[in-house]
């Protein structure tokens, strides 16, 4: 629902009464938060709106898309799917909190730029926040493996292949680096 | 979305009590059908009551020599749980080729078994698994529970608590998914038990349906080539729509089920080798 909307329903009287008001508390990128949301306001919608944080693309609003991917407890999950309340007492990270530093991008992320793995970039949150959990899962993923779990997310640009590069990259970066942490044992 | 007032009970009797009292109540498991289709305006229920406050209705046991999954758990769970993966290995590659990865986070077995859609995965395994749908009431049996396309016999105010699947000598599930939503066109699990062969097919007819002539060629030794020359039963209404016509769903039926009898095989070849 739009700003303006809200404002306009903010007397709390709707079509079946008295609507109610949550107050939730939950922890969004490493942040204690609180907010006070409709029970059908949308957790997508929450993020975007009351915390400004517009990396969150909604893309279909149907979860199809896959765009409006963040971290639940870190397991991603479709916030246009999903209530606002239903993230009380969670942890919540977006694509804004996934790097661990304002200098340093996250594997995943370094991948994509290496790779070429977006173009116009309104899916990229979605796929990288996805495959951010996927390869913390799943560290041995072949290239089928990738596949399989980009399933629900759609890139209407250039097609999977980069995006699925990147991933690879990932993956045998970190393969990789674990090989050499072995052999200096 | 139209508004609607969000009750999160922390237990089974708080959930029956809101069930019997709140106005125009659903019950919330996932939300991965409901949500969709109240923001679609399908469906307007004036209270949810969200069932994810109650730790008693996930997890999964073995109890009495049946694999028992409560309601809330998770496809990911069923996923990724051991005991599954050891007893029901078909069920365990079932629950994660539904959807997609992120949906398999949220979306519960309970909630897609009660919301019965006519191309949901699970209810072919409820069908060949003998399950048992277990509420807060009563027993149901599979072939009790399905009355037809989103609907099943659980009474309004009656919550399912947990499926209990008889463990199979072996089985396989083949889906053949529609190409863009994922969802079966058609599915068939084949399940072999001591006492012969259970076939339960999704997503080719208005409603799920065991396939007892299927049934009986393959307890009289039938393979999988066989099984592609046996008709279905003569009560089944295939669907039809702009993907895939009645009389090609009435086909993938038979090829569904013949990959599957043939993956069961396998796995049975699979396992007398290590036993020698």
């Amino acid at each position: 629902m739009r700003r303006a909307d809200r404002r306009l329903c903010g007397t709390g009287i709707g079509i079946g009464g008295i609507m109610a008001f949550h107050t939730i508390s939950l922890t969004v990128n490493g942040r204690e938060q609180q907010a006070r949301v409709r029970a059908n306001t949308l957790l997508a919608d929450m993020l975007r709106e009351e915390l400004r944080l517009t990396g969150v693309h909604v893309g279909c609003d149907t979860t199809q898309c896959g765009c409006c991917t963040v971290h639940l407890d870190g397991e991603a999950v479709k916030s246009c799917t999903m209530l606002a309340v239903q993230a009380s007492g969670r942890s919540v990270t977006t694509i804004e909190g996934l790097a661990p530093s304002h200098d340093q991008l996250h594997p995943v992320q370094q991948a994509m730029m290496d790779c070429h793995g977006l173009q116009c970039g309104f899916c990229t949150p979605g796929m990288v926040m996805m495959l951010a959990d996927f390869l913390e899962k799943s560290p041995a993923a072949d290239e089928s493996d990738i596949r399989h779990a980009l399933e629900g997310n759609l890139c209407r640009c250039t097609g999977y292949q980069h995006i699925v590069d990147a991933a690879m990259q990932v993956v045998t970066t970190r393969q990789s680096d674990l090989g050499q942490e072995g052999s200096d044992v | 979305m139209y508004d609607f007032t969000y009750l999160r009970p922390r237990s089974l009797s708080d959930a029956e009590q809101a069930l019997k009292t709140a106005f125009d109540p659903r019950l919330l498991a996932g939300g991965m059908t409901l949500l969709p289709s109240m923001k679609a305006r399908l469906s307007s229920p004036s209270t949810l009551i969200d069932l994810s406050g109650l730790p008693e209705l996930r997890g999964i046991a073995l109890t009495d020599g049946r694999l028992e999954v409560n309601a809330m758990t998770r496809h990911f769970d069923v996923s990724t749980n051991p005991l599954v993966a050891e007893h029901i290995p078909a069920l365990t590659r079932l629950a994660g080729g539904i959807a997609d990865w992120q949906v398999r986070y949220r979306g519960t077995m309970g909630g897609s078994l009660s919301n019965a859609d006519p191309s949901a995965d699970y209810p072919a395994a409820a069908l060949a698994l003998n399950a048992e749908f277990v509420t807060n009431r009563r027993r149901i049996s599979s072939e009790e529970f399905f009355l037809g396309m989103f609907t099943t016999s659980l009474d309004e105010d009656e919550i399912l608590c947990r499926i209990s699947f008889a463990i199979p000598q072996a089985a396989s599930y083949v889906k053949i998914p529609h190409p863009a939503s994922g969802y079966a066109m058609t599915g068939a699990f084949v399940a072999r038990y001591e006492d012969g062969y259970r076939v339960g097919v999704t997503g080719a007819a208005s409603l799920y349906f065991r396939h007892p002539p299927m049934e009986a060629a393959l307890d009289a030794g039938a393979d999988a080539e066989a099984c592609r020359n046996v008709d279905e039963p003569d009560d089944v209404e295939f669907m039809s729509d702009i993907h895939a016509p009645a009389a090609y769903r009435r086909n993938l039926v038979k090829v569904a089920v013949a990959e599957a009898v043939e993956n069961l095989l396998q796995t049975k070849d699979r396992d007398s080798d290590t036993d020698t």
